[in-house]
């Protein structure tokens, strides 16, 4: 086989890099390394969600007309025939019932949204709990969550267009939010909605937000984020010749290219094939909106179900007046405040972990989740937190289906979603230290082979077997924490003066509890209780092996 | 690019290599005869899987695992196969568009079960086509292309304090020479230009809409205002509310057009709940005021919950109940819609009723207070009211 181009394709080649000179930097690029796991391909389904998204919204806009005039529609769904309705509302109609394809596209459209968004927060959980945010990618990480940020509101604004019942209570919802800033709420209010709710402008305002203003925003984020990603290179799990100095995997040509191109079939594939089958959001059934009327058990986006958990569980308890000007905590926490400490803790965490740790190494080798049991405890404290919040946002219908007193639903929230971030912290780091243990036990004594052997005493043993070389690595790759010297004072008693201040005695019991438990592994010899002798003690090792701290 | 692989908590374990069967001490970065890439491929992979005579892939031997000529050929005949199913369905997706041409009595997909089964056979040849492509480039990578353990090393990301120092000192300079630093004057007049017309869009913001003033505190009831059954054109009359616990919505009647209902603006502002209570149900709590609001046990309530809009819907008349299924604020409809639970704050508004010559119920006045969800000033005129007091 020649290792020549050929003609047509050299001289193809031949004519851009005469005018891009790209042959280094093409070569460069197309050796780029991704490193093989599967929760690598969160991201990717994010992003070929993105693209679907894209796609199909082009196709719904040719049919769309986001317009809040009003029409009596005499289309093909003849049921709402001679039904008052918005052209907005009429023009989706038109799609699902008068396109062929249309509610398939609308339905795929829907469907990639859906994914798209938890593709997304999985993506970000996988990078959490790994510690793939930390230096050099903290940048990365903050335009991740400003991606997750605009993809909540391009989702809600989305939703919102074909005007149906949910949808208007969804804007209602919104500009209840609104009215309830402080000095500014009517005001802001007033110029989203052109005046009074609904108004005629809303639709049309949500609709250049949703399809140029957001996706803009998104499309500008997300290259951002792939460039920044492609110069710095991916992380990698721990393993054999993985380290902090190279990224060992498929390189993008031929292999990952085509391994990309498979992925991205498969997840249009599976939104296609969910799209065929199971309906969403069915906006012909729920009829027109009306500020008037509303039914019982409805049910946001899934993204937008923690928002809604929110609203409904806060109490009223903390309105207050000034000089007869309404603070509305009723409100003003739950969708603004509590959103807010989520993304705002979200955004800050890599560079609050640093100043704890006071590492400002560079990482490339992504942590284990079980080697930063702080870290990994607050992740899981903070899905609880968000869960419960989810879980809350349809509070009405779990009263139904379980024979719940309504209220008792809103009590049980109100007081798990306190609780259960605070039992999954204390749960998660011990069960991190369990597995850090077994580690290390693993580690000294290899794996249990499941053969057991009696001793010429009589003693029963289980044999223990050398763990492979990409085990040992895995585990040797472990990056210790290290704690600060207690140095609030000097060996003279002399005060620190950087200890002294109220920073810098946070600082030290912030560092202290972050890195205090861990169970060391730097000083194990591999394998070096495998042996026979060592097997004199092995029917008990698993309580005795690594207990010292 | 001559750096240790044994690096703190990273490198690869000399013993374990060793086990592994490679070549173990050699340092990263060095060459293997001759085969690292242009762009400064490393490689120290396990070897026993490719002879690296005669190796004419793009990558090092030892990072490049071969399939087997025989594997090679099953994979390109499967993966054919799933190719020729992908293009079957993606034809079978065009045929089932045409399948379903407009009738005489408008689009075959406009009845709903038609439409389902459009939209199955549309979807179900997309997806099986979207899925064979992936499929067969799955078992092209999987069984054609070489498995790659390909190792890259990551970039030294911090420049060298050479060229950190050299790129500060040619910023300065730049930045000398241009006057930028040293000419105040020119730097200041500079931002104060640019200040106007950055604002100049927030400014051209201003007309998206008229400003609140009182508009949110008042609603176009007034007295004597007829009420009509929602969704309908139909007067109430006080009979229509015959029995304690029944509940009707109600909307004004449209002044300029008794045929057709309030624009949706007013519909959001001025719909109101009728119940109907017995007179010795209301709680002793309300005022002589509230209760003269109340016609013969019949009371109106705005259907606006006070906490972010959504229509206070349920009813439960053993109770008294009245419930927002948004985010179940509740309101006791027997002492003034005061919220009993939930998120909301403020009571629902009261609509002032009567009954007029004709029997019909109509308004005696505006609401008690401002609809709908609480906002800076809402209760700004009721908090004035009661110092004067």
């Amino acid at each position: 086989m020649s290792t020549q181009p050929p003609k047509a394709l050299a001289s193809a080649g031949n004519y851009l890099d005469d005018r891009f000179h790209l042959a280094k930097t093409g070569e460069k690029n197309l050796r780029k390394v991704f490193p093989n796991h599967w929760s690598f391909m969160l991201g990717e389904i994010a992003l070929y969600s993105f693209i679907i998204l894209i796609i199909t919204g082009v196709f719904l806009s040719i049919w769309f007309k986001p317009s809040m005039q009003e029409v009596i529609y005499d289309g093909a769904y003849t049921r709402l025939q001679g039904v008052e309705m918005s052209e907005a509302y009429a023009s989706t109609l038109y799609i699902m019932f008068e396109v062929r394809g249309g509610n398939l596209i609308r339905q795929i459209h829907h469907w990639a949204a859906l994914i798209f968004v938890g593709a997304l927060v999985a993506h970000m959980l996988r990078v959490f709990f790994t510690g793939s945010f930390r230096k050099p990618r903290e940048l990365n990480w903050l335009i991740g969550v400003l991606i997750f940020i605009v993809a909540i509101l391009e989702g809600l604004f989305g939703y919102s267009l074909p005007d149906d019942m949910p949808s208007g209570m969804g804007v209602r919802i919104l500009q209840g939010v609104l009215l309830s800033l402080p000095v500014i709420g009517p005001h802001l209010s007033f110029f989203l909605f052109g005046g009074e709710f609904p108004g005629e402008d809303i639709i049309s305002r949500l609709y250049l937000l949703h399809i140029l203003v957001l996706p803009g925003i998104l499309l500008a984020l997300i290259t951002a984020h792939i460039f920044i990603l492609w110069h710095q290179k991916h992380t990698q799990y721990p393993g054999p010749r993985r380290t902090e100095k190279q990224v060992v995997g498929s390189p993008m040509y031929p292999a990952f290219a085509v391994k990309g191109g498979a992925f991205f079939f498969f997840t249009f594939a599976v939104i296609a094939g969910m799209s065929a089958i199971i309906q969403v959001n069915p906006i012909h059934l729920f009829g027109p909106f009306t500020p008037t009327s509303i039914t019982s058990g409805l049910q946001p986006d899934w993204y937008m179900g923690f928002m809604e958990g929110s609203l409904r569980i806060f109490p009223d308890w903390f309105d207050f007046q000034v000089a007869g000007y309404a603070i509305p905590t009723g409100v003003l926490i739950p969708a603004l405040v509590i959103p807010g400490i989520l993304f705002t803790g979200l955004a800050v965490w890599p560079f609050l972990e640093q100043w704890i740790t006071g590492d400002k190494r560079h990482h490339n080798v992504a942590d284990r989740p079980r080697n930063a049991p702080v870290r990994t405890g607050l992740g899981v404290a903070g899905i609880v937190f968000y869960g419960v919040l989810w879980a809350a946002g349809a509070n009405d219908v779990i009263a139904e289906t379980f024979s719940i007193s309504l209220y008792h639903t809103t009590y049980f929230f109100r007081v798990t979603l306190i609780l259960g971030p605070i039992l999954g912290f204390i749960i998660t780091k011990r069960i991190c230290l369990g597995l850090q243990r077994r580690d290390r036990e693993t580690l000294e004594h290899g794996y249990e082979s499941g053969v057991i052997q009696q001793l010429p005493g009589g003693r029963f043993i289980e044999v223990h077997q050398p763990s492979s070389a990409e085990t040992v690595d895995t585990l040797r790759a472990k990056d210790e924490p290290v704690p600060a010297p207690d140095d609030t004072t000097d060996d003279q008693g002399i005060p620190n003066p950087k200890r002294s201040g109220l920073r810098g005695r946070l600082w030290l019991a912030l560092n202290h509890w972050y890195t205090k438990d861990n169970v060391p592994v730097s000083h194990v010899e591999p394998g070096a209780h495998h042996h026979a002798d060592h097997g004199a003690a092995g029917t008990n090792s698993g309580r005795e092996g690594p207990r010292h701290r | 690019m001559t750096e240790n692989p044994q690096a703190p908590n990273s490198g690869p374990d000399p013993a374990a290599n060793e086990a592994s069967g490679t070549g173990g001490e050699r340092v990263i970065g060095t060459p293997t005869g001759g085969t690292a890439g242009p762009t400064g491929m490393t490689a120290d992979a396990p070897q026993e899987s490719t002879p690296s005579s005669a190796h004419e892939g793009p990558y090092p031997p030892e990072e490049t695992h071969l399939r087997t000529e025989e594997e090679q050929r099953r994979g390109e005949r499967i993966a054919a196969l799933w190719f020729v199913i992908a293009f079957l369905a993606g034809v079978g997706f065009i045929v089932s568009y045409f399948l379903f041409p407009p009738g005489p009595d408008g689009p075959a997909v406009g009845d709903p079960s038609t439409g389902q089964i459009a939209n199955i056979a549309m979807g179900g040849t997309l997806t099986v086509a979207l899925f064979a492509i992936g499929a067969g480039m799955t078992v092209w990578v999987r069984r054609v292309i070489p498995h790659y353990e390909v190792a890259s090393p990551y970039d030294e990301l911090p420049s060298d304090e050479q060229e950190k120092s050299s790129f500060g000192e040619f910023f300065m300079r730049g930045a000398n020479e241009s006057g930028f630093t040293r000419r105040p004057l020119m730097r200041r007049t500079l931002f104060a230009a640019m200040l106007p017309l950055g604002v100049a869009p927030i400014v051209l913001l201003r007309d998206t809409g008229p400003l609140p003033g009182d508009i949110l505190k008042q609603t176009m009831w007034e007295d004597g205002m007829h009420m009509v059954v929602e969704g309908t054109s139909r007067r109430i009359r006080a009979e229509d509310l015959a029995t304690p616990g029944g509940m009707i919505t109600a909307l004004p009647e449209n002044p300029e057009d008794p045929e057709h209902p309030v624009s949706l603006n007013d519909q959001s502002k001025t719909v109101i709940i009728l119940i109907k209570m017995r007179p010795d149900d209301f709680d002793s709590e309300m005022t002589e005021e509230q209760l003269g609001w109340t016609h013969n046990g019949i009371i109106a309530y705005s259907k606006i919950c006070t906490h972010v809009g959504c229509p206070a819907a349920l009813y439960e008349p053993t109770t008294h109940r009245i419930l927002c299924p948004c985010h179940q604020s509740t309101f006791d409809a027997a002492n003034a819609a005061k919220v009993v639970f939930g998120p909301a704050h403020r009571p629902l508004p009261i609509l002032p009723i009567r009954v007029d010559d004709e029997g019909y119920l109509v308004a005696a006045g505006d609401f008690s207070s401002p609809v709908g969800p609480t906002f800076w000033d809402a209760e700004r005129d009721n908090y004035l009211a009661e110092r004067e007091d």
